[in-house]
């Protein structure tokens, strides 16, 4: 992919989003055949399906617009396959290492909270397939956020083990909370006032399950951010040289 | 509708979804059109058939356009388009009443009341596909794919799918 930079406000919301899909997906996706037991495997595997799917359908439409406006010939894999970290406009949360399976649900439940009321708001949305690609998405996680709910409530409220591990995951991932709702201008410009209940109605979810699961949120504390606008964690590095190494290694590869 | 896209939708009912072969991809409800158009000049038929899939990532898609595709050129037509249709989504209430009854034959639970209830298999009561008692229970929500949930009968003790309603 060329390095051509893409101003189009749409445009770098949609890869916002795939980005998010895409790296959660992936993350989930290295719990394949590690789960605690086959039920969970599958359904984190599921998630992680349900989310490449939709970073599929975020990047073929980025790829569509751009051939509109450009006529440079993109396809979904030259987004995720083709490009480096610092066009990867995802939040920083989704990069972060799974840890236990607590930490990775506890991640899970953040994002598909958040999620949750976003593409909520997105289903109203002017644009009929950004709309139509939100209101399929929130149905598939709707599933994610009553899974991830369920396991958050139960590992908290569950031995004083589980309790302390969810409480430190918690102290550890906060900080890469805030980004989510500090919304950069591309956002804002496709969301437009939209954006003050998603922040609202995503609170209510965390305080609702945290309160529930006996866990308390941190007040303050350093907010990380960046990767919205392509500052990444070295995580993220990672994560690219081994999910794209096959096209790298071999330019364009088909099988 | 003419006489060529009567035919068309034909051809499309005698393609299965490769995931759960009893149902064709009519009874899953996800062709929202299919149109026949006569080229103006050398008179080669153009068909535009607009398709909404399942689920995002469902890995059947692929392959139902590929049989969409070869089962229309086996009949002689050769301009074959496909468009994805992703608004408005698509959900279990386009299933056929003759595609739920197959489900439920080959041992799937299949979708009760409306997507819109958002019920999220709460207090949901799923009918055993095998014994049809009541006592059965949630296992997973998540289950062989993506569409589906893992149930299990407390009566004749057989684990079973149900069909998420979407």
């Amino acid at each position: 992919m060329t390095t051509k930079e893409i101003e189009n406000p749409l445009i770098k919301f949609l890869l916002h989003l795939g980005d998010n899909a895409l790296i959660m997906g992936h993350r989930n996706s290295e719990w394949c055949g590690h789960g605690p037991v086959l039920e969970q495997d599958i359904a984190l595997t599921n998630i992680a399906l349900d989310q490449i799917g939709q970073a599929r359908n975020f990047y073929q439409y980025a790829a569509k617009l751009i051939a509109e406006k450009s006529g440079e010939k993109l396809t979904e894999d030259s987004f995720a396959y083709l490009r480096d970290s610092w066009d990867f406009k995802n939040c920083l949360l989704v990069e972060l290492p799974n840890g236990h399976w607590g930490r990775t649900i506890l991640k899970q439940f953040i994002v598909s909270a958040y999620k949750s009321c976003l593409y909520q708001a997105l289903t109203s949305n002017a644009d009929e397939q950004l709309a139509g690609i939100a209101s399929k998405s929130l149905k598939e996680i709707s599933y994610h956020l009553r899974w991830s709910s369920e396991w958050v409530i139960r590992l908290g409220d569950g031995t004083p083990e589980s309790k302390q591990k969810m409480q430190d995951a918690i102290t550890s991932i906060w900080p890469y909370t805030n980004e989510w709702t500090n919304f950069t201008d591309y956002e804002l410009n496709i969301l437009g006032d939209n954006h003050w209940n998603i922040k609202e109605n995503w609170e209510t979810i965390l305080k609702k399950v945290f309160l529930e699961a006996g866990l308390s949120i941190p007040t303050n504390g350093y907010q990380h951010s960046g990767g919205k606008m392509g500052n990444h964690t070295e995580h993220l590095g990672y994560i690219l040289t081994e999910m794209q190494f096959l096209q790298r290694a071999y330019p364009n590869a088909e099988w | 509708m003419n006489e060529q896209e009567q035919k068309i939708w034909q051809l499309l009912d005698d393609i299965n979804d490769p995931e759960i072969p009893v149902l064709s991809i009519i009874d899953l409800g996800i062709i929202r059109s299919v149109t026949v158009n006569k080229h103006m000049i050398d008179s080669v038929q153009e068909v535009f058939i607009e398709y909404t899939p399942t689920y995002s990532a469902c890995p059947a898609v692929d392959m139902i356009n590929m049989e969409i595709r070869s089962s229309l050129q086996a009949a002689g037509f050769t301009n074959i388009t496909l468009e994805q249709k992703l608004f408005p989504s698509w959900t279990t209430d386009w299933m056929s009443e003759i595609g739920k009854e197959k489900l439920k034959k080959y041992g799937i639970a299949a979708p009760i009341g409306k997507s819109c209830d958002n019920q999220l298999l709460t207090d949901l009561t799923i009918d055993c596909p095998q014994c049809g008692s009541k006592q059965t229970t949630l296992v997973s929500a998540f289950s062989s794919t993506a569409c589906k949930a893992l149930f299990k009968c407390n009566t004749c003790l057989e684990p079973f799918d149900y069909f998420k309603c979407h």
